[in-house]
């Protein structure tokens, strides 16, 4: 399909090319006009139209995109709160389209109408009131509706209530990797610091303090469905940020303070692997690899790795240093009893150290 | 006041007619203190930072659309930072952060504000020269300077500053943290420090000539919307570069002092440093109080650009004149308190966020009413499409793309999940990027002829540049929105590192092309820039017949711009196809424009102006 659009684009060019070359040669002949370099009739009536075929350029590039490359969005929230923030974005995305749509017309139209000519009076329109008032109104009402409702919004995703059956995660992020540290049976995180960072003790929780004896770390992050999950970031160098996109969560992790966000995951992992978006994209991805792979044993060079099963993963969305770009940890939504079976297996804080001794 | 400048005028009158200035090689065009020559020497300045942060981004989308393979182009340029050929993450790094600075703060802010705010203000109000042509002149080599030491880090041994064009701490801070935050980032410092003061003795220049030196009878509501724009643009500027100095001044105390104004509980290398107390967020909340009223000191003199010429072309006045200074001074206030929405997931209080997400989308309004204004100028107009003419309709096209998805990325709630990903660099590179770039294109291609002594740039070769660049900027920015939904964040090096994101491949090979392709279309406007300087054919001393003063000025040169007495003004600069009170024929006959030099007809109607 990009060849496709890459086509279109050439040919575009090439017809730019053609129109101008033909002014070119119209305005050579004419070497006698007194107006040299100033647009006469010829050039307004070859731009005036040159201004249609890039309006149809830029509708026909704006479809495209939206035909073409919509399947690139994200599927639908894996999170509570996700679907409200779907929603806006859909009525914010109609909303903008409507007037881009408008807009460029009437640009790009006008343009083209209203081109100069030798003798033509255009109209002498300094101001309406009326008019300016009405535009200015539209859009004062329009964006107090969307000012409101995104605040709403907002204000519940960030000033959340907390369940008591709430789970209290602790994201960790250290140049280029990510941990998390779950609080454990009390649900309490232990007090942490960089200063207690030694041997195996690695994101330095307090030795001290009996919270932190039942905490547990681990380099992926598993995540009950259903239940509410409280992140608690700490950053031990640089700023970070924990992007989660299927969850449309995001927030910097910012070292010498402690920052939080919640969720409620809605999708498990398994879920969302038989979804028809996710089976389609997991199809094209696999043969863009195989491909890839059959270039790759023609040059004798190792094939990739295999990519069958896709998971959720935090990304790191703030520049870090050399391998920002390959910063993640892998997500896992999954039951109830999946989950407690797996946060069993794993070691405290408390017995990882007596192991160490 | 204005009899005391004109008794000073009349001063200057003299003493022009009695001596010739004597001007050698360096002070004429080295050390100048005529604004004309200080704008040229700005602009050229500004096209060679162009020309290295384009390619620069050139180099980066290569990396983008074919990950880690091998180009000979990078060899040449990157030496020892392409191992074979293959661009290495760091200087990945470090070709971002310096595209950004040059671009936004050698281009499009001195570049763009400092050649056409030199070259207008006096010509356009009516002044012999700056209120002070010496700090002018300072002002420009200190320009000079920064840039120079810019492009030296470029050379330095650990390569240049790499912590992306924000240079948030602790990554800026710790010469630790990646091999360019040593010497290259303290050179970023320095050549921002001296920028700063340069912007500053500008701006002081710009509004102190605005109020005080206007012609006689050029009222604060006679002046084209340029200069509104210009005198607005240097008191944002004015309010909010001071603090970037200070953010610069705190971190190079932090990174060599051992303060910790930015710094708290970090280990790093092995160690725990010592620092306390300090936060990164501070840095965030100085770096954005300028970092977003930059983008309006970006924007705001395109758009004085594109109204005139617009208003010109169209042979129309520009629709709404107080409302478009409504907006302009509208937008310069909000600009001042929305810096906030770049850091709503900072880890700043959510109210806050609220209050931002306010002000930001309070901000639309003013725009709305700009953009709706330029498509009502064009409305029944007499177009004339000039190559300037096209690239200030390109500009209102962009700056409603661009600005619109910024109703997006301004409310806090969907920021969450678009920021810092490509949505947003779809949408600033098409709101301030492009836009301002049209702006500047505008500018030169209307004001060449005033800037070289009447020569004219050819408008065909005009024609190609601006269709090539207007759609080739499209197909680069467009689809980028996309990949930005799909959560492919902004500064990976590569997004081939996990399999999640390959089906995104084609599509950065496709705007790949399509920036190499608009990057191509430049050279035609520099070749067509620098033969017109050399071969250009004169045209008429007012050849898009613009009511402007700088019109009234000779094609020659000379020290003061007026040989006679400064020409008074009668009338705002918009009289374009007014007709006679009986409607019969164009106030003055047979010609539609009135230059704002003439004074009110005996059969013509009285506008408020």
């Amino acid at each position: 399909m990009t060849v496709f659009l890459v086509l279109i684009v050439i040919i575009l060019f090439a017809v730019t090319l053609w129109q101008m070359s033909k002014i070119y040669a119209l305005s050579k002949g004419k070497s006698k006009d007194v107006s040299g370099e100033v647009a006469n009739d010829k050039d307004n009536s070859v731009n005036a139209k040159l201004m249609i075929m890039f309006t149809v350029f830029l509708y026909f590039l704006m479809f495209y995109c939206f035909w073409y490359y919509s399947k690139f969005y994200l599927p639908e929230a894996s999170s509570e709160h996700g679907s409200k923030y779907d929603n806006l974005m859909f009525i914010s995305i109609a909303l903008i389209m409507f007037v881009q749509i408008i807009t460029q017309f009437l640009l790009h139209f006008f343009s083209y109408k209203y081109k100069g000519e030798k003798g033509k009076r255009a109209l002498f329109y300094a101001d309406n009131d009326k008019l300016e008032f009405i535009w200015t109104i539209i859009p004062v009402i329009v964006l107090a509706g969307l000012i409101i409702y995104g605040l709403f919004t907002w204000s519940d995703i960030m000033n959340f209530e907390e369940d008591e059956d709430a789970l209290v995660i602790e994201l960790y992020a250290q140049r280029f990797n990510w941990k998390a540290r779950y609080a454990g049976d009390d649900n309490t995180l232990g007090n942490a610091n960089v200063r207690f960072i030694e041997g195996i003790n690695q994101i330095g929780i307090d030795p001290s303090d009996a919270d932190g004896q039942d905490d547990i770390v681990t380099q992926e992050l598993h995540l009950p469905v259903g239940r509410q999950v409280i992140f608690k970031l700490r950053s031990q160098d640089v700023l970070h940020s924990a992007y989660m996109p299927h969850f449309r969560a995001q927030m910097n992790v910012v070292p010498g303070m402690i920052t939080q966000f919640s969720f409620t995951p809605t999708v498990t992992t398994e879920d969302i692997r038989t979804t028809d978006y996710m089976k389609e994209k997991m199809r094209t991805i696999q043969k863009i690899r195989n491909d890839r792979n059959k270039v790759l044993a023609a040059a004798g060079e190792p094939a990739l790795d295999d990519y069958d099963e896709f998971d959720y993963y935090l990304l790191c969305n703030k520049i870090c240093g050399e391998s920002h770009y390959n910063m993640q940890m892998k997500i896992i939504v999954e039951s109830e009893e999946d989950y407690e079976a797996w946060i069993k297996q794993q070691e405290t804080f408390k017995a990882s150290i007596a192991d160490q001794e | 006041m204005s009899a005391h400048s004109n008794a000073l005028d009349h001063a200057h009158d003299d003493h022009d007619a009695h001596h010739d200035h004597h001007q050698t090689f360096i002070s004429k065009y080295i050390f100048s203190t005529d604004h004309k020559m200080i704008s040229k020497q700005y602009l050229i300045t500004g096209l060679i930072m162009g020309i290295i942060g384009i390619a620069m981004s050139i180099l980066f989308r290569l990396q983008l659309a074919w990950p880690n393979e091998s180009f000979t182009v990078f060899e040449i340029f990157l030496g020892k930072w392409a191992p074979e050929g293959v661009m290495d993450p760091s200087i990945y790094l470090s070709l971002v952060t310096i595209h950004g600075t040059i671009m936004v703060f050698f281009v499009l802010t001195a570049g763009l504000s400092g050649t056409f705010s030199n070259l207008l203000i006096p010509l356009q109000i009516g002044a012999r020269d700056m209120a002070s042509g010496f700090l002018n002149m300072v002002s420009y080599w200190l320009f000079f300077l920064s840039a120079v030491i810019m492009c030296c880090s470029l050379f330095v041994e650990s390569g240049p500053a790499a912590a992306g064009w924000t240079i948030y701490p602790p990554l800026s801070a710790l010469p630790n943290s990646i091999s360019s935050a040593g010497t290259g980032m303290t050179l970023w410092l320095v050549s921002m420090a001296i920028f700063i003061a340069s912007s500053l003795l500008g701006s002081l220049n710009y509004v102190v000539t605005v109020i005080n030196m206007r012609t006689k009878g050029m009222s604060m509501t006679r002046l084209p919307l340029t200069i509104w724009a210009f005198f607005v643009t240097a008191i944002i500027g004015i309010v909010s570069f001071p603090v970037l100095l200070s953010a610069a001044l705190l971190l190079i105390m932090d990174r060599s002092f051992g303060t910790s104004f930015f710094l708290s509980d970090i280990y790093i290398g092995g160690e725990v440093l010592h620092n306390s107390g300090g936060s990164p967020v501070l840095f965030e909340h100085l770096f954005w109080f300028l970092g977003h009223p930059e983008v309006y000191i970006v924007l705001l003199p395109a758009l004085g650009i594109s109204s005139e010429v617009i208003a010109t072309n169209a042979r129309k006045p520009i629709f709404g004149y107080r409302a478009m200074i409504a907006s302009i001074l509208a937008i310069a206030f909000l600009s001042t308190i929305v810096w906030g929405h770049h850091m709503f997931i900072s880890g700043m209080n959510p109210f806050l966020g609220s209050v931002f997400t306010f002000t930001t989308l309070l901000i639309a309004i003013p725009s709305a009413v700009k953009a709706f204004n330029y498509i009502t100028t064009l409305w029944k107009g007499n177009l004339q499409f000039n190559p300037a003419m096209l690239f200030s309709i390109g500009l209102v096209s962009t700056f409603i793309t661009g600005g619109l998805t910024g109703i997006i990325l301004g409310d806090s709630t969907l920021d969450i999940n678009v920021h810092d990903t490509y949505f947003v660099v779809a949408h600033f590179h098409l709101v301030m990027g492009i836009s301002a770039l049209y702006g500047l294109f505008a500018g030169v291609y209307h004001w060449f002829p005033k800037m070289f002594e009447g020569k004219m740039m050819n408008k065909n070769l005009g024609y190609v540049h601006f269709w090539v660049t207007a759609i080739g900027s499209y197909a680069v920015f467009f689809p980028m929105h996309f990949i930005g939904m799909a959560g492919l964040p902004r500064r990976y090096y590569s997004n081939t590192a996990f399999p999640y994101f390959d089906d995104l491949a084609d599509v950065n090979v496709m705007i790949t092309i399509a920036a190499i392709v608009t990057a191509a279309a430049q050279l035609v406007f520099l070749y067509n820039f620098i033969i017109s300087i050399f071969y250009g054919k004169t045209g008429e001393k007012n050849p898009w017949k613009s009511n402007t003063l700088e019109w009234t000025t000779e094609h020659k040169h000379i020290h003061g711009n007026w040989a006679g007495e400064i020409p008074s003004v009668y009338r705002w600069p918009y009289d374009y196809s007014k007709l006679n009170e009986d409607e019969t024929d164009y106030v003055l006959a047979g010609q539609d424009y009135v230059p704002q030099t003439v004074p009110l007809q005996p059969n013509e109607e009285e506008m408020n102006h």
